[in-house]
């Protein structure tokens, strides 16, 4: 499954090969793969009903992490519409995008690229697997929305499916995380088997319903679907339709099994869904653009799935077959819608419900499939719709008690709603309007029509075959509780309550439909302020806002102020710790050799000195003064070669500064800072020295003897092993000799630094009292080049 | 147990305290010349933290147990040396800055200034949402 996946990925990659050369050819070829994956799920079929296959391929065995796959009915269903439709979809697109389009090349190798991150998704069997390939299809939406960049419709709606969907996927993360570690495995099957529970699992529970539903567009997340229908149409069919938007419903689906038991898993899920069907169809309802008009009622469709998948643990096996029915149902419909809105928009010059008329004339095989498509939506007979809505109220109906009841009564509600936007669907794209010209569409290519065909016939068939969805459907639900009375999908199961309900849905709906403009004008009273996309804008600009404000704060541009913070936290942190942790060591010496004393005073006269002196030139001077006492305490501390090397090193340090003094002022130009600067400087800089002197005391107590054991070695071995006496010259030049090949290295390459930045100079041309640094210009080449 | 005397702590906390000082102030030439004093402060400490003074490590003029550690010595000699490489790079850095620019001051970054003044980002984004009303009124009809 591996290999499966990771061809998709693979030839996703060489795509914009063959993409050079023909569009078409590109599309076609990257249909072939997931056809070939659709057929091997087939061809897996049995054994995914039953025990499942299985594959895990080590990643990095010591973090125990490994890719582990696994097809069961659930994988099944979501592997043929993943991979079905992908199939049927970028057969689509070879026709859809023009030979010109500059969207082609693009589009090919990223649809493709999702399809294979969205097979991993599906048939991943590891959280963590799980969650790279949610990732992965989160970033191929975020490119597919913004397509070249260009526009900023799409620019902002990509951003937002981003975002929102990033956000839920981290939080995700964080949940799959406390779940792992409660459960003490990643692998969903071993979890399924031994469900972890705890207050840790409710809050990682918690963490992954946030997942579900940004990635499955519900409630208050949902406003970045209908907003990422700037996408090109196909991609809209595949990503915001049938395939990646379901993932959401998919996760919910993959661990209810384990948690539908708990409150906090079923509680939320069957809330949220059931708000978002009502709010995401009654928005339908009103959508003058067609593909918006099916984004809501995606968000709708969605938010019902969720209620069918969650609610499967408190209200029994019925549900899950109703929400396998209805996965598939949906995925085959809206997926058919949307190709047909493409035809439309491509061939009939436009989408918008104001604007089409007469299409349904014009183009009779089209409007027939479309018929086909919303008649399973709306729940109509024999189409797979109407056999999972039948399941969905019966499951509430029979033995649900109150809370079954109510929901059945909001999902019967949802339903009206489906049906009246599923008819004015209809109406919008195919009916004769009066006073709107009438459409002149060409007649679309087999191309553009066969891939939208098969999805629609597939609703019809599987809706006539239901027994082979109900086996389907069984090898999924056969993990829940089973409800008292044995079920099955069917077309038919007599008069009752789901009937009547079901025939309400479709009346009422009808009517809501012919009230339309009423009702269009009550949608536009009850238009609040408050809005999810909205809040969403609101959002991102605080959080804008506050970036700005604390950069403002922290990032001031002063590099004393910055030193200050840095010195500061070293004295807050390792001053702390010295004053808490640490004691004066008992015996204190004032000095150990008397020359100590008068060097030390020379020293400090000098330092003081320093920080009063105006002028550049004594400025050096006394850090020449500094270092030759300094050289003087080595002399006396008994350190020869060290008091040379000072001396060495001070003489030439005074030289080069001397050399550069001449071309300097003579004065520091620094106007002297007010005592409002100065004084917090002096005292952060006299703790700083305190502090440097204090640990100096306390941590040189470590030393237990004068000469280390390590010294003892080197003093042993110097004679015979170097063949030198002085055991410094020894440790330096043969000892540690590596240490000063590095040290000759800094120095030349400070060399290097220094002569280049002083030969700079020759090159800078002086304009108008100005330097301008001359190397890297023409006249710098002309004189290097000659 | 042997510590640094009093007096060399204090020559060590004076020569940091004077470089950091020193450090703090906006003339690069008094910026390097800080840093070149907290050197000489590092530098003497590396040698202290060696143990108290005694004879030089040589081998045949004194016996082992009256020698200074040799190891902190050839550690603060090549920091001396390489003390000085930074310093004159350092010097080079500011008197290049001083042909430039004409002076050789830390001057602060105008544009983080810039930002500290702002009230809100200048990214599309914010701009995008103001446009945003009239845009959603016009798809709701």
């Amino acid at each position: 499954m591996l290999a499966l996946v990771a061809a998709h990925l693979a030839l996703a990659g060489l795509l914009p090969l063959l993409s050079a050369r023909s569009h078409r050819a590109a599309f076609l070829v990257g249909a072939l793969l997931p056809a070939g994956a659709l057929v091997w799920g087939l061809a897996n079929a049995a054994r995914a009903l039953g025990d499942g296959v299985t594959e895990t391929t080590s990643w990095a065995p010591a973090l125990g992490l490994s890719f582990s796959f696994r097809l069961d009915a659930l994988g099944l269903v979501m592997l043929v519409l993943v991979a079905g439709l992908g199939a049927l979809i970028l057969a689509y697109s070879a026709w859809y995008f023009g030979p010109d389009s500059p969207e082609a090349a693009r589009s090919a190798a990223l649809l493709l690229a999702f399809a294979g991150a969205m097979l991993g998704l599906v048939l991943a069997d590891d959280l963590l697997t799980l969650y790279v390939f949610w990732e992965l299809t989160s970033i191929a939406s975020f490119l597919l929305v913004g397509q070249g960049g260009e526009d900023r419709a799409s620019r902002r709606a990509a951003v937002q499916a981003l975002l929102v969907t990033v956000f839920g996927g981290l939080a995700m993360l964080l949940g799959f995380v406390l779940l792992g570690e409660a459960a003490g495995t990643y692998r969903i099957s071993e979890l399924l088997a031994e469900p972890p529970r705890g207050p840790m699992v409710g809050a990682a529970l918690v963490l992954v319903l946030i997942g579900a539903f940004t990635k499955s567009a519900q409630l208050p997340f949902h406003p970045w679907l209908p907003a990422a229908m700037v996408a090109p149409t196909p991609v809209s069919a595949y990503l915001h339709a049938a395939s990646m938007v379901q993932a959401g419903v998919y996760l919910v689906a993959r661990l209810s099994p384990a948690f539908a038991g708990l409150a906090l898993w079923w509680v939320p899920v069957v809330v949220a869904g059931l708000g978002t069907m009502l709010v995401g169809g009654w928005h339908a309802l009103h959508e003058t653009d067609l593909k918006r008009l099916l984004a809501f009622g995606t968000v709708s469709q969605l938010g019902f799935l969720m209620v069918l998948f969650g609610g499967g643990g408190r209200f029994g096996d019925v549900t899950a077959l109703a929400g396998m029915a209805m996965l598939l149902a949906h995925g085959l419909f809206k997926a058919s819608l949307f190709l047909v809105v493409g035809i439309l928009d491509k061939r009939a010059g436009g989408r918008d419900v104001r604007e089409l008329s007469g299409v349904g004339r014009a183009l009779p095989g089209l409007a027939v499939m479309s018929v086909l498509a919303t008649a399973s939506m709306a729940g109509l007979p024999p189409l797979l719709g109407f056999v999972g809505k039948e399941a969905a109220f019966e499951a509430f109906l029979d033995g649900g008690g109150t809370p079954g009841l109510l929901i059945a009564l909001g999902l019967l509600a949802g339903s009206v709603l489906t049906v009246a936007y599923s008819a004015r669907f209809l109406w919008g794209a195919f009916a004769s309007k009066p006073g709107v010209a009438a459409a002149q569409p060409q007649r679309p290519e087999a191309g553009l029509t066969v891939p939208a065909w098969l999805p629609a016939l597939g609703g019809l068939a599987l809706g006539l075959a239901y027994p082979l969805v109900d086996t389907l459907a069984r090898g999924y639900a056969a993990a829940y509780p089973p409800t008292g009375a044995e079920y099955h999908l069917a077309l038919w199961h007599g008069p009752g309550l789901p009937l009547l309900f079901s025939a309400l849905a479709v009346a009422l709906g009808a009517g809501l439909h012919r009230l339309r403009e009423p009702v269009t004008a009550m949608h536009r009273r009850l238009r609040t302020p408050v809005s999810a996309q909205r809040a969403y804008e609101l959002t991102v600009a605080g959080v804008e806002r506050v970036a700005v404000l604390v950069t403002g704060r922290i990032q001031v541009g002063s590099l004393p102020t910055y030193l200050a913070v840095i010195l500061t936290a070293v004295l807050l942190l390792p001053g702390t710790a010295l004053v808490l942790g640490t004691t004066l060591p008992d015996e204190q010496v004032l000095y150990h050799a008397p020359m100590q004393v008068p060097l030390g005073v020379f020293v400090l006269i000098a330092a003081l000195g320093l920080v009063r002196a105006r002028r550049r030139f004594t400025a050096v001077l006394l850090v020449g003064v500094i270092g030759y006492g300094i050289g003087g305490l080595f002399v006396v501390d008994g350190a020869p070669d060290l008091a040379l090397a000072q001396f060495l090193v001070e003489t030439l340090t005074l030289v080069v500064f001397v050399l550069v003094l001449r071309r300097l002022p003579a004065h520091f130009r620094e106007a002297r800072s007010p005592r409002r600067v100065a004084l917090p400087k002096a005292l952060i800089a006299i703790a700083g020295g305190a502090m440097v002197a204090s640990s100096a005391v306390v941590v040189s107590g470590a030393r237990q003897q004068a000469v280390s054991d390590v010294s003892r070695e080197y003093i042993r071995l110097a004679p015979e092993g170097a063949g030198a006496y002085n055991v410094v010259n020894a440790i330096l030049v043969d000892f540690r000799a590596l240490d000063t090949v590095g040290e000759i290295t800094v120095l030349l390459i400070a060399a290097a630094g220094t002569a280049s930045l002083v030969l700079a100079t020759r090159y800078d041309r002086h304009r108008a009292e100005r330097v301008i640094s001359g190397s890297g210009g023409p006249e710098h080449e002309e004189e290097v080049l000659g | 147990m042997i510590t640094i005397n009093l007096s060399m702590a204090l020559v060590v906390g004076a020569l940091y305290a004077v470089g950091f000082y020193l450090l703090l102030q906006r003339s690069l030439m008094r910026v390097l010349l800080g840093i070149v004093v907290i050197g000489h402060g590092a530098n003497l400490l590396l040698q202290l933290a060696g143990g108290p003074p005694g004879r030089a490590p040589i081998v045949g003029d004194a016996p082992p147990e009256a020698m200074t550690d040799p190891l902190p010595q050839a550690l603060a000699l090549t920091a001396i040396v390489i003390t000085f490489a930074l310093t004159t790079f350092l010097l080079a850095l500011g008197y290049r800055s001083w042909v430039l620019l004409g002076h050789d001051e830390v001057q602060d970054d105008i544009e983080d200034r810039r930002v500290a003044r702002r009230q809100r980002p200048a990214g599309a984004m914010e701009e995008e949402s103001d446009a945003e009303p009239e845009q959603r009124a016009g798809a709701d009809q």
